[in-house]
């Protein structure tokens, strides 16, 4: 049985099992996982606005409901991963800062606005539809507290994806007002879906060590084709149409083609010319510096507290 | 281990019971008889449903404001779960003003298609909130006023009235704690919080006189047994409120509270205008969609 | 590093016990300014789905936790021990209740 650090280490990948906060790791492992536990946390936060704005308009009492418990599952999700990053020493004040500074990234599907209810149902059905794709295998990851984290989110996630389906269909069996919305808001939400796998693995340096590490289990390419596949039916059966003239069904490959994402819409996004990029990170730096002398006060209290002596309450049940 | 298979392992696809909205999963009118006694005027009732439904709809509104404004990601999930519990009660309300009334309306419609004067809620509930401070000011207030009166009316003849309240005293229970929680950390923790407590404390005060004035239907209603006189709950409002500000070392304002009143007449502030405007627009642009 | 900002809040470790009978399992940590808000935070967090009668939350500080390195003294001992596992002892299928 290895003794040292790194051979422990290097055996716990190759026989697929977990990494745990104690173990010893090689610095680029950790500071890789940080960083991305950290850039999906902030998703998750992120991803909270652009649903968000529709909970006080939401048409009916049980769809308010269904999007105020949906996006505070998704505060939930951050908290989760916030969590797994901090089991690493990272910290979340510092990890806030770095997103608010844009040195740590969130998906860019958030960059996109939501024009309609109708959005909130196909971010439901494509967007939570791609980041399962992308989340499940995640759940093998190497690194323990954040398969764990994602086995509980992917749990939560199936919910959400159901709800915004269900949404649509109700809507496709509606008025033709409420067609078109939703027709509407599949043209505008498709490609930017696509995109949240990534760019082709041809163009991504960083998979490799990403891979070999086991952090990442399945190519980008990979991951995308196989929500295209499951994606395709469920369209059909809500009777929209995909906004790309090249899809269909290949016989040989037993998959579908698709067209290709304009990738050079996606750098621009990623970059920071996205429509809600400044709006996003605006929004997220306001409460914080908002809620920052909320954050004081409550410390202050309980430094306070403290000083005075335990409390008469306590005790295990 | 195939992606689909694991898929699958992680979607609970026959538990669709454990859908996070609301704490509760069990229906709690599960088994409760809908009849309203008869001695009791079904449009007074309804009337009253709908006061109590209003002040949890109207406030569930202003915290829904806060999703993604919290001072802390804990406290989103906090802030979510107080609006979701209002919300669960206004509907439950909602839908009992509905069938009372008789006049087939839903807790859609009555959400969506009333008008501000047509709403029976408090002023308290009204105005937004202009910080954290002012939050959980306004949410204590509310929370010690509305669990004193669900306590009392867990005894009403109206046995819907009676389950829908001995669910919302759970609820607020916890709501009531948080925002006591609050007001002791803000008040006793830096001078910048508790200024700003002071500053919510005076906003808050004025609005706190109409909660204890009857409205007829309430008079009536509770001399009925089936409502709850609000004057009835002054003392315990008073009490909690005095202990909670004298641990956050804060002192009810010397401000008296306002003669105005008529929230529970239709008579609203502006801010009322504003909140339904926003609720109802998307439903109210599309009549005849089914959501 | 020297301009590091650290969250004004300590962390804390949260245990839940999701039924009677069973024991209180780590679920995660949090962010809290005090013990009342830690438990109130891991309540909104880590019961909404109806799990969890009992939590406990710890100061992340507090913990204890036994080093990777002293793995095998502290552990190995018992990992050659294969007759406490159940499965150490074959049984035919037909014997029942066991």
């Amino acid at each position: 049985m290895a003794t040292d650090g790194a051979a422990v280490f290097a055996e716990t990948i190759e026989k697929d099992q977990r990494v745990e906060p104690r173990d010893w790791m090689p610095d680029g492992y950790r500071k890789t996982m940080v960083r991305q536990i950290a850039q999906h946390a902030h998703s998750e936060i992120i991803g909270m606005q652009p649903e968000g704005e529709w909970i006080t308009r939401a048409p009916s009492l049980r769809r308010k409901a269904i999007l105020l418990a949906k996006v505070q599952d998704e505060a939930g999700h951050g908290l989760y991963l916030y969590a797994a990053a901090e089991t690493l020493g990272a910290d979340r004040g510092d990890l806030t800062r770095r997103l608010i500074e844009g040195r740590q990234k969130y998906s860019s599907i958030f960059n996109y606005p939501t024009l309609t209810f109708g959005d909130v149902g196909v971010i439901g059905w494509l967007v939570d539809g791609a980041a399962i794709c992308n989340q499940v295998p995640l759940c093998r990851s190497s690194y323990g507290p954040y398969a764990r984290a994602m086995i509980r989110i992917c749990k939560e996630e199936s919910f959400h994806q159901r709800q915004g389906y269900e949404l649509l269909m109700t809507m496709m069996r509606g008025t033709p007002a409420q067609r078109d919305m939703v027709q509407n808001a599949v043209n505008r939400w498709w490609w930017p879906s696509l995109m949240m796998f990534g760019p082709p693995d041809a163009d991504s340096p960083n998979s490799a060590q990403s891979m070999a590490w086991k952090i990442k289990r399945h190519g980008n390419d990979e991951l995308r084709q196989r929500f295209v596949d499951m994606t395709v039916p469920q369209a059909e059966a809500l009777g929209v149409t995909l906004p790309d003239p090249r899809l269909r069904w290949n016989a040989e490959r037993e998959q579908h083609d698709f067209g290709d994402p304009d990738w050079a819409e996606f750098k621009r996004v990623v970059a920071g010319d996205g429509p809600m990029n400044k709006a996003r990170i605006a929004h997220r730096r306001r409460a914080d510096e908002e809620g920052a002398w909320v954050r004081e006060a409550a410390a202050a209290h309980a430094a306070r507290r403290r000083e005075a002596g335990p409390s008469p309450s306590g005790g295990r049940s | 281990m195939a992606f689909d298979d694991a898929y699958d392992a992680l979607t609970d696809h026959e538990d669709d019971t454990r859908w996070a909205f609301g704490t509760g999963f069990a229906d709690p009118l599960s088994g409760v008889p809908t009849s309203v006694p008869s001695d009791v005027d079904g449009t007074a009732l309804a009337t009253y449903c709908l006061m109590l439904a209003d002040d949890a709809l109207v406030l569930s509104h202003r915290l829904q404001e806060w999703v993604t404004r919290a001072p802390e990601i804990e406290d989103e999930l906090a802030i979510a779960n107080i609006a979701l519990d209002l919300l669960g009660q206004a509907r439950l309300l909602l839908t009992r003003a509905g069938e009372v009334e008789g006049r087939g309306r839903d807790e859609d419609a009555l959400a969506y298609l009333r008008d501000p004067a047509d709403f029976r809620n408090v002023r308290l509930v009204e105005p937004p909130d202009r910080d954290f401070a002012h939050l959980v000011t306004r949410l204590l207030v509310f929370a010690v006023w509305r669990l004193a009166l669900l306590d009392r009316l867990t005894g009403s003849r109206d046995p819907i009235l009676a389950a829908v309240a001995a669910k919302g005293v759970k609820e607020v229970t916890y709501h009531r704690e948080y925002a006591a929680q609050w007001v002791v950390r803000l008040g006793d923790g830096t001078a910048e919080s508790h200024r700003r407590m002071e500053a919510a404390l005076a906003a808050v005060w004025p609005l706190t006189g109409e909660l204890f004035r009857a409205h007829p239907t309430e008079r009536d209603l509770a001399a009925a047994g089936v409502a709850v006189d609000p004057a009835a709950l002054r003392s315990e409002f008073d009490a909690v409120t005095a202990q909670v500000l004298a641990d956050a070392t804060l002192v009810s304002p010397m401000v008296q509270p306002t003669d105005m009143d008529g929230g529970r007449d239709g008579v609203h502030t502006p801010a009322l205008t504003g909140i339904l405007e926003q609720m109802q627009a998307v439903a109210r642009a599309m009549p005849g969609a089914v959501w | 590093m020297s301009d590091e900002i650290r969250h004004e809040w300590p962390l804390f470790e949260v245990f839940v016990r999701a039924k009677r009978g069973l024991n209180h399992v780590h679920v995660g940590s949090l962010r809290a300014a005090d013990h009342e808000m830690a438990l109130h935070h891991a309540r909104d967090l880590y019961t909404r789905r109806n799990e969890g009668v009992s939590i406990w939350v710890v100061r992340s500080d507090d913990i204890v936790a036994s080093g990777p390195d002293v793995k095998d003294a502290f552990f190995a001992p018992s990992g050659d021990k294969a007759y406490r596992h159940p499965t150490y002892y074959s049984i035919p299928d037909s014997v029942p209740h066991i």
